[in-house]
C-alpha cells in the first residue's frame, strides 16, 4: 500500500509544493517549522482542501487529479485524522466522538458505542469519563479521544497532525509512547506531521522536511543527522552547517564561501579542482574549541565573535558565537568556568579543516 | 469584601438607571393596580379572551415554526453562499424588522389579497388568505422571520467550519454532517431566534389587522382583542393585556438561559 502525493497549493502568502511517498509498514514524518504549510498538506490529504494542481493516490485509488479532473470527496477516503486543534465535536460525549466514524458509516448505535468504549479503554482513557464532553476533558484525555476517532473505522491512511503540540509537558511525555505504539501497530500508511524534531527522530522511519512550502530534505533520521542540507535541519540536529560555493585553496584544501563568511575545508577526494556551487560543510559543535585570545596552532579556521547564547544541557554547554560565519560550540561546564565565558563577551572559536565534513550537491 | 472605587456605580448612572427601570415597571404596575380583579373570570369569558388566547397561541406558534423552517435556509445562503448581491439580499430580508407592521400588512394585501399580484392565482385555485387564520399566520411570519434569520446567520458565522470538515473526513455524508453536526451546533442560536420570533408574533398587531382583519373567533388574536375591547370596556382590556404580560413573562423566564447565556 503506497500513498503518493505531488501537489501544489497557494495559500495567502505561501506557495506550497509537496512531493512525498509513504508505504505501508513505515512511518513518514513531515517535519517543519510552524507556518511551513504542513497542515495545508493534511487538509489536502483529508479532502478538506483541493490543491491547485497535482495528484494524490493511494495505490490504484486516485483521490485527487486536478489535470484529470478527478476528486474523491473526504467522506469516501479511508483516512483517519488527528487534527492539530483536536476538532472534537463539542456537543457529543467522548464515546460519541470516538464512535462518530462508525455511526457516519451506518453502524448501529449500540455496536458503535461498544467498540468506541473498548477502543477508548485500550488507549488508556478512563471509563468514568466516557460521558464527558470535550470541554470537560483534559488535554491528554481529549487527544486519546481524537486518536480513537481516527482509528476506530480502521482506515488505510493514518494522519497525525501535531498530536502532542497542544499538551503540557507531562501529558506529552505520557502520550508519546502511546502514539509510538499506535503507529507501530497500525496496518496501513502512517504519516506524522510535526514541528518537533525529537518526535520526528524517535518515531519516524523517514523524515520529509518542509520549510516555507518547499520540501528541503528527505531521508532517514540518521541521514538527516549526518548530512543536514539546510540551516534549519542543521539547527534541529544540533550541528553547524556552512552552505555555499566551494573554491580550491592550497593542495588538499578548499574554502566554502558562505554569505556569512568563509570556512576552510578538506578538498574531497577525486573532485576536480574547480569551483563548485551548492556545497555543504557540516561541523559537529564538539569539534569546536573556544578561546578568549586569538588562538595559535594548527587549526585552519578561527572565528572571532560575540557570545550570543550559552545554553546549558546537563554537564555540557552549547555556546553560540555570532561570528563570520556564526558557529556553535559544545564544551564542558568546566571549560565555561575556566575560560570565564559569559553571554555578550567576545571570544574566539577554532576548528580544524579536516573536522568539516563536505557534502557535495 | 470592599468594592474597589472603580467598581462603585457613579451617582448619575444610578439615577438614570432608576428612571430607566421605572420607565418599564410603572406602566406594568399600573396594569396590575387598575385591573378589575374581582371580575377576573367573567370579564375574560364575556369578552371572548379565551378564544383570542387560543388563536394567539396557534398563530404565534405557527409563525415561529414557519420562521424556523424558512429562515434557517435563508441564513445559510447569507452566511455561506457566494451569490452576488448578498448584502442587498440581507438588507431586504431584514426589512420587516424595521418596517412599520401596517406597511407589511398593506404589502401583503397587495401581493396576496384576493385581487393581489399573486393572490389572484391563489384565489383562482380556491385558496383565500385574507380574513382567515392562515392569513394571520402569514402576516405574523412576515414580521418575525428576520429574527430567526439574524440569529441563525450569526450562529453559522461563529461556527468553526473545520468541525464540519472534520466530520466529512470521518466519513460523514453531507446530509449526516448537517443532521449530526451543523444543526446540533446551531441549536442555541436557533432556539434563541425562534423564541424571539414567537414573542414578536405573539405581540403582532399592525400586519395582522391589516391583512387578516379583526374577526372575533377567526383572526382576532390577543393584541387585536385588547384594541377592540378597550373601546367599550377599558377594565377588560387591562385584564387581556395582563394575560399577554403573563404569557410573555413565563416564556422569558423559561428560556432565559437559552437566549441570554451566549
Amino acid at each position: 500500500m503506497t500513498l503518493a502525493v505531488d501537489i501544489r497549493v497557494s495559500r495567502a502568502s505561501l506557495q506550497i509544493r509537496a512531493v512525498l511517498q509513504a508505504s505501508e509498514g513505515e512511518t513518514v514524518a513531515l517535519l517543519g517549522p510552524n507556518g511551513a504549510g504542513k497542515s495545508t498538506v493534511v487538509d489536502c490529504l483529508a479532502g478538506l482542501l483541493e490543491p491547485d494542481d497535482g495528484r494524490i493516490t493511494l495505490d490504484d485509488d486516485t483521490w485527487v487529479d486536478v489535470a484529470g479532473n478527478r476528486w474523491t470527496p473526504a467522506e469516501q477516503r479511508p483516512v483517519g485524522v488527528v487534527f492539530q486543534s483536536g476538532l472534537l465535536f463539542p456537543h457529543l460525549t467522548a464515546t460519541e466522538n470516538a464512535a462518530f466514524p462508525l455511526r457516519a458509516r451506518g453502524t448501529d448505535r449500540g455496536a458503535a458505542r461498544e467498540r468506541a468504549a473498548s477502543l477508548l479503554t485500550r488507549l488508556g482513557f478512563p471509563a468514568a469519563r466516557r460521558d464527558a464532553r470535550p470541554n470537560e476533558l483534559s488535554g491528554g484525555e481529549a487527544q486519546r479521544v481524537s486518536l480513537a476517532r481516527a482509528l476506530i473505522h480502521e482506515p488505510r491512511l493514518l494522519l497525525l497532525d501535531e498530536p502532542t503540540a497542544s499538551l503540557d509537558v507531562r501529558a506529552r511525555s505520557e502520550l508519546r509512547p502511546l502514539i509510538r505504539s499506535i503507529l507501530e501497530g497500525f496496518v496501513g500508511v502512517r504519516v506524522l506531521i510535526t514541528h518537533d524534531p525529537v518526535e520526528a527522530m524517535t518515531v519516524a522511519d523517514r523524515i520529509v522536511v518542509m520549510e516555507q512550502g518547499e520540501i528541503t530534505q528527505r531521508g532517514t533520521p540518521e541521514e538527516l543527522r549526518n548530512a543536514p542540507r539546510t540551516p534549519y535541519v542543521a539547527d534541529l540536529v544540533g550541528v553547524n552547517l556552512f552552505a555555499g560555493r566551494l573554491e580550491p585553496l592550497d593542495p588538499g584544501a578548499g574554502r566554502v564561501v558562505t554569505a556569512e563568511g568563509d570556512v576552510v575545508v578538506p578538498w574531497p577526494d577525486g573532485l576536480p579542482r574547480e569551483p563548485l556551487d551548492g556545497v555543504l560543510g557540516v561541523l559537529r559543535p564538539s569539534d569546536v574549541v573556544l578561546h578568549t585570545v586569538e588562538p595559535e596552532g594548527s587549526a585552519r579556521n578561527a572565528v572571532r565573535g560575540r557570545i550570543a547564547e550559552i545554553a546549558i544541557e546537563g554537564e555540557r554547554a552549547r555556546v553560540r558565537l555570532a561570528g563570520a560565519p556564526p558557529v556553535v560550540a559544545e564544551i564542558t561546564l568546566g571549560s565555561v568556568a575556566r575560560l570565564g565565558l559569559r553571554e555578550g563577551a567576545m571570544a574566539w572559536a577554532s576548528f580544524k579543516a579536516v573536522e568539516v565534513v563536505v557534502v557535495l550537491p | 469584601m470592599r468594592t474597589s472605587p472603580l467598581r462603585r456605580t457613579p451617582l448619575a448612572i444610578s439615577a438614570l438607571a432608576a428612571i430607566g427601570v421605572a420607565f418599564i415597571v410603572v406602566p406594568i404596575a399600573a396594569l396590575l393596580i387598575r385591573a378589575p380583579w374581582s371580575h377576573l373570570i367573567d370579564q375574560l369569558s364575556s369578552t371572548g379572551a379565551w378564544t383570542a388566547l387560543r388563536l394567539s397561541l396557534e398563530v404565534s406558534l405557527a409563525a415561529a415554526a414557519l420562521s424556523l423552517v424558512l429562515g434557517t435556509p435563508v441564513a445559510w445562503v447569507l452566511a455561506r453562499s457566494s451569490i452576488r448581491g448578498r448584502s442587498l439580499l440581507r438588507a431586504i430580508v431584514i426589512l420587516p424588522l424595521v418596517l412599520p407592521p401596517v406597511v407589511g400588512g398593506v404589502a401583503l394585501l397587495t401581493a396576496l389579497g384576493r385581487s393581489g399580484v399573486v393572490g389572484r392565482w391563489l384565489d383562482a385555485a380556491g385558496v383565500q388568505l385574507t380574513f382567515t387564520i392562515w392569513g394571520a399566520m402569514v402576516a405574523t411570519t412576515f414580521v418575525s422571520i428576520p429574527l430567526v434569520i439574524l440569529a441563525a446567520e450569526a450562529g453559522l458565522r461563529s461556527m468553526d467550519p473545520r468541525l464540519e470538515g472534520a466530520a466529512a473526513a470521518m466519513g460523514a455524508s453531507r446530509a449526516y454532517v448537517l443532521r449530526r453536526v451543523t444543526l446540533p451546533l446551531l441549536r442555541p442560536q436557533l432556539a434563541a431566534g425562534v423564541v424571539l420570533a414567537w414573542a414578536r408574533a405573539l405581540g403582532e398587531f399592525g400586519a395582522t389587522i391589516t391583512f387578516a382583519g379583526n374577526l372575533a373567533g377567526r383572526t382576532q388574536t390577543l393584541p387585536l382583542a385588547v384594541y377592540q375591547t378597550r373601546q367599550t370596556d377599558p377594565g377588560a382590556a387591562i385584564l387581556i393585556s395582563l394575560l399577554l404580560v403573563a404569557l410573555s413573562l413565563v416564556v422569558l423566564v423559561a428560556m432565559r438561559d437559552r437566549i441570554f447565556a451566549r
